[in-house]
């Protein structure tokens, strides 16, 4: 394609973007959020139209007029968000992004077809809503497997997956390109592009800034072409650790989401200054542990302790007075109310801590000074506090979310997913303020899929498998190897592979 | 054989004829809320299909021309619902609520010149000697022709959902609308479509009401059919077959209370008025605890608006 260009009221999201793929190149597009990528595949798949410029596929012009006419020309796309519809089978969901699917029996045995044959198991009559998300991932990708695509778009696929999932992927993907398949991989974590990528296209602000291979660039060098400034790692304090802050002892509950994972009998201890780490693979347990550290699910009051005082039974308000702050993994809906502006997210969870209420009446300069805070010394990118929290892009909001709670003179913070489809700089910055919190005193959980970002921050190490948790170990010394093990390893996906 | 003074073959058969107007509103608006619009000027709709069916029956002499220009009547009021809520995003509850209220008065406007007067009649479908099996002759084979017609469309609504490429785009719509728009579906399109629907089969069944049912027309003549109707969608949890149950049901509970009354029970009419509705909320307390919430849950986008940007 050449010469894109494509302006919304007031941002040019692409302007003059040109690149080439080659079928069996695994062609990776690299960008910050708000870079354009996103805009960029939706042109190439047909739900925005470019404003000048062209594309051509396999020697033909390409103008699509609507995703079902790219889908007929051989373009298949796994979303960033997914697609998919939780109510209906996952056949269901399958013959939706079909333009002439089967009937639904044949697709299913079709599904259980592919899905073998590419090592990615999966039941199609399953309801999609009882999914975890590396499941639910596998859906989009076998519907794209289904329509013998000749070009792939992959928006971010890796970040739910742990590291033998994405290891499936990769020979997936690469078994895809030898048959001649392009693909178009999105994604912010640069050592995946390195090992998979044959070119890459990298964006800045709408502009294609530079073209490379990148196995033979550093992740560093990659990251700073994105970027286009120097990007430091985060700073570890080397500070002794303080009291025990934060306690968890025989933590065992029921889950409240149908179809979650009960904990069982988890116990840990985080001192004041120490980050804790808990990897684990989507659905094993992470959100309830998250639920019942944060107060919305109550416990004996003895199973979590802060600072000494048990407070299980008790809320999350009565939590925040205790020091506690939280930051759930889904951002729209659970550690935002997308409708409202960022004023008032401030305030939802900020009231406590920073005394924005007095005798039941708002202080709505208090909130605002509170917010614009946030937005200057987390460098959100918003037009101002006024804006409702759903027009912010992904990364940007979780910034916001994560300096909220960061901005609250914690004593213990507890973050599910701290940089879930967030840049490499704006992850960078959130790593990085995590860290210099801990420094300042507090104790720290993380809660995350990312195993290279818990390796960076985390003091100490654990592992949810199926609600229960490993003993926590220290960080230095753990290969990969052991934290897999550690995570339960693949979950009966290497059999398939073994068979290919 | 009867019982207190009600036979029940004729109970039997006449709740399948009152419970008609109830399910055909019911079918429709299923469909609206399976594609994710909440429309609650059911009762609207179906009181402009009475006075528009019985107007055309009237003025043509064919109760079949009645019957289209009930379905048409309701129709054309649902699109004004359409363009309401899907073209200039008005918020869906209080639009519905508009629709209702706007239907009454017109309807009672347009109905001024037809009062008093008797529409033509339909007749019973001849089944010949079927109809003259003792007890199961008097239920299955001596209804007019709208009784079948509303029987077949709860089949064909059940099939269309359940087997077909549009139904599974509609439940799509209705499940998750960005997702659709993502892959490509027209969501405004459909839902605009699904309320055409809504409103036909509205009318359809208001038109029952004022060509067979009464059949004459006087202001108000629904009298709150349409309510019921959108009762009975919830208490089906959004499926078709269990629209049927809940339309005989509720068409039941009517027809008895007037036996009652006829036979002189002692119970007050108004106790077995109330009943649908106790029962609906107690379906809904049942279905909202427990392991079958999801598999009963409504449409997950239900009643709200979308619009592409977002």
């Amino acid at each position: 394609m050449e010469g894109l260009t494509k302006a919304y009221p007031g941002v040019v999201a692409n302007s003059d973007v040109s690149f080439r793929i080659r079928p069996g190149e695994v062609h990776a597009l690299l960008g910050e959020n708000g870079a354009g990528k996103s805009t960029l595949v939706k042109m190439i798949y047909g739900l925005v139209k470019p404003d000048s410029g062209w594309m051509s596929l396999r020697g033909q012009d390409y103008a699509p007029a609507e995703p079902s006419v790219a889908r007929s020309l051989g373009v298949a796309m796994v979303f960033q968000h997914f697609s998919l519809f939780d109510a209906l089978s996952v056949a269901e969901n399958v013959a939706l992004g079909m333009e002439a699917p089967p009937k639904l029996r044949e697709l299913a045995a079709r599904i259980r077809k592919v899905s073998q044959d590419y090592g990615l198991p999966l039941d199609p009559d399953r309801m999609v809503g009882d999914l975890s998300a590396g499941e639910r991932q596998r859906v989009e990708i076998i519907r794209c497997l289904l329509q013998d695509p000749k070009l792939l778009i992959m928006d971010e696929p890796t970040s739910v997956l742990t590291p033998q999932e994405v290891d499936i992927l990769f020979q997936t993907l690469r078994q895809l390109a030898r048959e001649g398949t392009a693909i178009l991989y999105i994604s912010h974590k640069l050592e995946e592009i390195r090992s998979l990528c044959d070119e890459a296209t990298i964006l800045r602000r709408g502009k294609v800034v530079a073209t490379c291979t990148p196995r033979e660039k550093t992740a560093r060098e990659l990251a700073e072409l994105m970027v286009g400034t120097v990007l430091t790692p985060p700073e570890r304090s080397a500070k002794p650790k303080g009291d025990v802050a934060l306690e968890v002892t025989g933590l065992s509950v029921a889950s409240p989401i149908p179809f979650g994972t009960a904990l069982k009998n988890v116990a840990f201890t985080v001192r004041k200054g120490e980050v804790l780490g808990i990897a684990g693979v989507a659905g094993n347990g992470q959100d309830e542990l998250l639920l019942a550290l944060n107060g919305e699910l109550r416990t004996s009051p003895s199973a979590v302790k802060i600072a000494g005082v048990p407070v299980g039974a008790a809320g999350p308000i009565q939590r925040r007075k205790a020091g506690m702050v939280s930051a759930p993994e889904e951002r729209l809906g659970h550690a935002a109310a997308p409708d409202m502006s960022l004023v008032e997210n401030a305030l939802l969870s900020g009231s406590v801590r920073k005394g924005l209420t007095k005798s039941g009446f708002i202080d709505w300069a208090g909130a605002r000074r509170f917010a614009e805070g946030i937005v200057q010394q987390f460098d959100v990118r918003t037009p101002g506090t006024d804006v409702a929290a759903r027009s912010l892009s992904g990364g940007n909001l979780q910034k916001f979310v994560v300096g909220r709670e960061l901005s609250q003179a914690p004593t213990v913070i507890v973050i599910n997913q701290p940089t879930w489809g967030v840049d490499a700089s704006a992850a960078a910055s959130i790593r990085q303020a995590i860290i210099d919190r801990a420094a300042d005193g507090a104790a720290v959980v993380v809660i995350s899929q990312d195993l290279d970002e818990l390796l960076e921050i985390a003091d100490s190490f654990a592992a949810l498998n199926e609600g229960r948790l490993t003993a926590p170990r220290p960080t230095q010394g753990l290969t990969m190897d052991q934290i897999g093990l550690m995570m339960g390893g693949a979950h009966g996906m290497e059999v398939a592979h073994a068979e290919a | 054989m009867d019982l207190g003074g009600i036979n029940p073959a004729v109970l039997i058969a006449s709740l399948m004829v009152a419970s008609v107007p109830i399910m055909l509103a019911a079918l429709g608006e299923l469909v609206v809320e399976k594609a994710g619009v909440l429309n609650l000027g059911v009762e609207g709709m179906m009181i402009i299909g009475a006075v528009m069916g019985f107007a055309v029956a009237v003025n043509t002499g064919s109760p079949l021309a009645g019957f289209l220009g009930g379905a048409a009547g309701g129709a054309i009021l649902s699109l004004v619902f359409a363009l309401l809520t899907q073209y200039l995003l008005a918020n869906q509850v209080a639009t519905g609520l508009a629709l209702t209220l706007f239907g009454l008065g017109l309807s009672s406007l347009i109905g001024q010149g037809y009062v008093g007067i008797r529409p033509p009649l339909t007749g019973a479908l001849p089944f010949g000697p079927l109809a003259d099996i003792p007890v199961i002759g008097r239920i299955l084979f001596r209804h007019d022709w709208m009784v079948y017609f509303s029987l077949l469309m709860v089949a064909a609504t059940w099939a269309v959902l359940k087997f077909t490429r549009i139904g599974l785009i509609l439940r799509a719509v209705g499940e998750n609308h960005d997702a659709a728009h993502a892959l490509g579906y027209k969501v405004r399109r459909i839902r605009v479509l699904a309320i055409c629907f809504g409103g036909a089969m509205a009318g359809l069944g208001g038109a029952y009401v004022s060509l067979i049912r009464v059949p004459q027309w006087t202001d108000g003549i629904t009298s709150g059919a349409g309510w019921i109707a959108l009762a009975i969608v919830v208490f089906a949890s959004w499926k078709p077959w269990r629209v049927l149950l809940g339309a005989y049901l509720f068409g039941g509970i009517t027809v008895l209370q007037l036996n009652l009354q006829a036979a002189g029970a002692r119970i007050p009419v108004e106790y077995l008025s109330m009943s649908p509705y106790l029962i609906t909320i107690l379906v809904l307390v049942i279905m909202s605890s427990g392991r079958g919430r999801i598999a009963a849950a409504a449409p997950a986008a239900l009643g709200k608006n979308f619009h592409a940007s977002r």
